[in-house]
């Protein structure tokens, strides 16, 4: 480890923090046309974080999202796209739900229950992912298509499973309908936060975990190594051993894992049961973090956090008239403003290197001298 | 993350020399295909398969998915994958409710158009100046553009007579044609029932009779497009973007140019499917696209990167569309038609001499001609998978005859070519 330098880390955070000022500013002008001041709707979204409800609910978000961004970051890190955590996690939690409420389940001790119930989950999301690995090791199927087909395909089945006469039955009182609801036992228990009337999800816990597990991996294992060595260069990976096809099978299946946990803090802590208003799209989300926080551990924390405030915090504005919506446009223009800023700070510190380079060896060169 | 995706696993075989196959191939091969179902039809009994309603109603489903599949192939043919095509579909949805309902059919089918091109330009901007993955741009406008249109409905549509948070004010169809004529007669012979005969007039008359406008605008967009990209210099360049830009450059073709023209058009043709989508189903609804951009890019890669290609891919995905509201005889006399098809891949695969494809198409081919005998109906939830799965495993067992263009998904920068 060198010494922290300034420039560096000034440069780190230029590309987020830029892509965040132009979103807002982005938002601003969109709100202004439309006849709503922006301040007024600022002061409103920040003034709604002073209640304890509105930031246990963003923790709870923000857990979701978390999980969802590792699951796609360990495929970025390596150069998959997985854009299928969408379709892991769903399959993942409806299948985990209906084991986790099948009758039998009711004996076991509650541990058990729980750990039965997460690592069902992790088993679906690993094989749902595998597929995509599998086909594109054997047959060099884009896994970018498969993942895709493959979310529909995990819709349709969501759908056929979820029927009275399969593994749902009615929810009482409502024509929604789910998996048999969780008994206490199976459930995890949440998390009092100061005077907020919801829990902070008892499985956030489970989140730091991976998180902790997912740097670990990357930073100290063999493994971590060969996957961001196989996303830098792959003909340099494969020249130092890496056995290309093993890595995308394991990083898939890895992903895959890990997005069958999404769905679990939103299961066991406060739906406790996988019906027709289980949130979907968690797994899109997950990529617009993993993008902006660069696929790093706490980079992902603190924009998971962003993510979860910013979809709380615009409950308040409907009330004052203005569609919520402006938030999901906000997010829209902050992850491709981000992937365009770091490409910029890319370019510019390319060039601050060439001249350190430059100046190291005593000439600056002008363009046209080196060319001559 | 520059360049998209690990080369592994991709099949690097040389292509043998292929003989252009005449327009006559094409042509025989549609009419044995309609010989199999025909007599999947007789041995079914599912006189629904090859009604001419049916067919109407495959069409009118096919179109928005063929113009995406059209729009993702001007993209990718330059070198940009566009899996924004969802978000820009979205916008033609929006485009075509705001201006709709105010100012008729056709305004509708501009702003769709136009919003849809607005969603390629930014794409453009994104990937061609900043190099930003493609497939990740196109995340983020496929984010975005649900949340900037709700957004827009919420304010212009609520209030609006007929209108809702989510929807817009219903809007006036464009006119439908019908051949006058031909189309009793083809009815007439539809009702006999003949093997062959009956399903060929009831797949001309579906083909002929109350045809939206619209969908004849698709068609010639079709074969628009296969002129401009084959026939014409313009088109020829921009081909050469996607397969080598440094040497495109090298001859003088301003490659950042046609990329824009490609990913700008890419985006017009995907709102023009979106427009058509809403004015078709009489107004802009939220969640209105339910994935046809994505179904788009499917047969655009089950089409081969062609024009043709993609218009047969859009159709095999509006027919199982279609099939869905057509009861469950109908959906279950697919499956037989869906293991027929993979047991033939299975000979195709065969004769190339192909032993592990082909004995994985015949099993998977015998499964499904299993499932149709074993059962009498298809759960409908799963009637929806159809097309991926069919994407699936075309993809999977005859990916080896698709051509991608060379460059795709890689970015290039100006005079960066050594």
């Amino acid at each position: 480890m060198g010494r922290i330098s300034w420039r560096s880390v000034g440069l780190g955070l230029a590309a987020p923090v830029g892509a965040l000022v132009f979103a807002l500013l982005v938002c601003g002008i969109i709100l202004s046309i439309t006849g709503h001041p922006p301040f007024d709707v600022a002061e409103d979204m920040i003034g709604s974080l002073e209640r304890p409800r509105t930031v246990a609910n963003s923790l709870n978000s923000a857990t979701t999202y978390y999980l969802s961004a590792v699951a796609v970051a360990i495929g970025f890190k390596m150069r998959l796209f997985n854009i299928g955590v969408d379709g892991q996690y769903r399959l993942a939690a409806m299948l985990a739900a209906a084991l986790a409420g099948a009758s039998f389940m009711e004996s076991l001790p509650s541990v058990v229950r729980i750990l039965m119930t997460i690592l069902a989950a992790m088993l679906v999301g690993a094989v749902w992912s595998g597929i995509a690995g599998f086909l594109k090791i054997t047959r060099g199927v884009s896994e970018v298509i498969s993942t895709i087909m493959l979310n529909a395909i995990a819709t349709a089945l969501v759908a056929f499973l979820l029927n009275p006469d399969r593994l749902a039955v009615t929810v009482a009182g409502s024509n929604n309908i789910g998996t048999a609801p969780i008994t206490e036992g199976g459930q995890v228990p949440g998390i009092p936060y100061s005077e907020s009337s919801s829990d902070v999800f008892g499985l956030i816990v489970l989140a730091a975990v991976v998180g902790v597990a997912y740097w670990f991996m990357l930073n100290r294992t063999r493994f971590g190594f060969d996957l961001k060595a196989t996303g830098q260069s792959e003909s340099a990976a494969v020249a130092s051993g890496v056995n290309v096809k093993k890595m995308v099978l394991a990083s898939m299946l890895l992903s895959g894992a890990v997005a069958g946990l999404v769905g679990m803090p939103q299961l066991l802590g406060a739906s406790h049961s996988y019906s027709l208003d289980f949130p979907a799209g968690l797994g899109f989300t997950g990529i617009a973090i993993a993008l902006l926080g660069r696929n790093h551990p706490i980079g992902m924390a603190f924009a998971a956090f962003l993510w979860g405030a910013l979809d709380q915090t615009s409950n308040v504005l409907d009330l004052s008239g203005v569609p919520k919506e402006i938030v999901v446009i906000m997010q829209g223009v902050i992850v491709l403003s981000v992937v365009i800023a770091y490409e910029l700070v890319r370019r510019y510190k390319l060039r601050l290197e060439q001249r350190d380079v430059g100046r190291a060896l005593g000439t600056t060169k002008t363009p046209e001298e080196a060319q001559a | 993350m520059s360049a998209s995706g690990l080369a592994v696993g991709v099949q690097e075989t040389v292509a043998p020399p292929r003989r252009r196959a005449s327009p006559m191939i094409y042509f025989l091969l549609a009419i044995a295909a309609l010989l199999v179902v025909s007599l999947v039809r007789v041995l079914t009994g599912a006189g629904n398969l090859t009604s001419s309603g049916t067919v109407a109603a495959a069409l009118t489903a096919a179109v928005p998915i063929a113009l995406a599949g059209l729009a993702g192939l001007w993209s990718e043919r330059a070198g940009v994958i566009n899996i924004g095509l969802e978000g820009m579909m979205v916008l033609g949805t929006f485009g075509a409710g705001l201006f709709g309902w105010q100012w008729g059919p056709w305004a509708g089918v501009l702003a769709g158009v136009v919003l849809g091109a607005f969603g390629g330009l930014i794409h453009a901007i994104a990937t061609v100046t900043f190099g930003v993955d493609h497939i990740i741009s196109g995340v983020a406008i496929t984010l975005a553009a649900p949340g900037l249109t709700l957004f827009l409905a919420k304010l212009y549509f609520t209030d609006a007579p007929g209108g809702g948070q989510k929807q817009s004010p219903p809007i006036e169809d464009v006119p439908h044609v019908t051949i006058p004529g031909l189309s009793s007669v083809l009815g007439d012979i539809e009702q006999q029932q003949w093997f062959f005969v009956s399903d060929l007039a009831g797949l001309l008359r579906g083909l002929t009779t109350d045809v939206s406008l619209l969908t004849l605008l698709a068609v010639v967009l079709f074969f628009a497009t296969a002129y401009v990209l084959w026939r014409t210099a313009f088109g020829l360049r921009l081909r050469s973007c996607g397969e080598a830009p440094h040497a495109a450059e090298s001859l003088g073709v301003n490659v950042y140019k046609y990329k824009y023209a490609a990913i700008t058009m890419s985006g017009a043709l995907a709102g023009l499917g979106g427009a058509i989508l809403a004015v078709a189903s009489s107004q802009f609804r939220d969640g209105q696209t339910g994935g046809r951009g994505y179904i788009g890019l499917a047969s655009m890669i089950f089409g081969n990167w062609r024009p043709g290609g993609v218009a047969a891919g859009a159709g095999l995905f509006g027919y199982t569309d279609a099939m869905q509201l057509r009861g469950e005889g109908a959906v279950h006399a697919l499956l037989l038609l869906l293991g027929i098809a993979l047991l033939v891949l299975a000979v195709v695969q065969l004769r190339a001499k192909r032993y592990v494809v082909a004995g994985v198409a015949t099993v998977i081919g015998v499964l499904f001609i299993l499932w149709f005998a074993l059962t009498d109906q298809v759960p409908p939830e799963l009637v929806s998978a159809a097309p991926y799965v069919v994407t699936l495993l075309v993809l999977s067992l005859a990916a080896q005859r698709l051509r991608v263009p060379k460059w795709i998904g890689r970015t290039h920068r100006r005079g960066e070519g050594g």
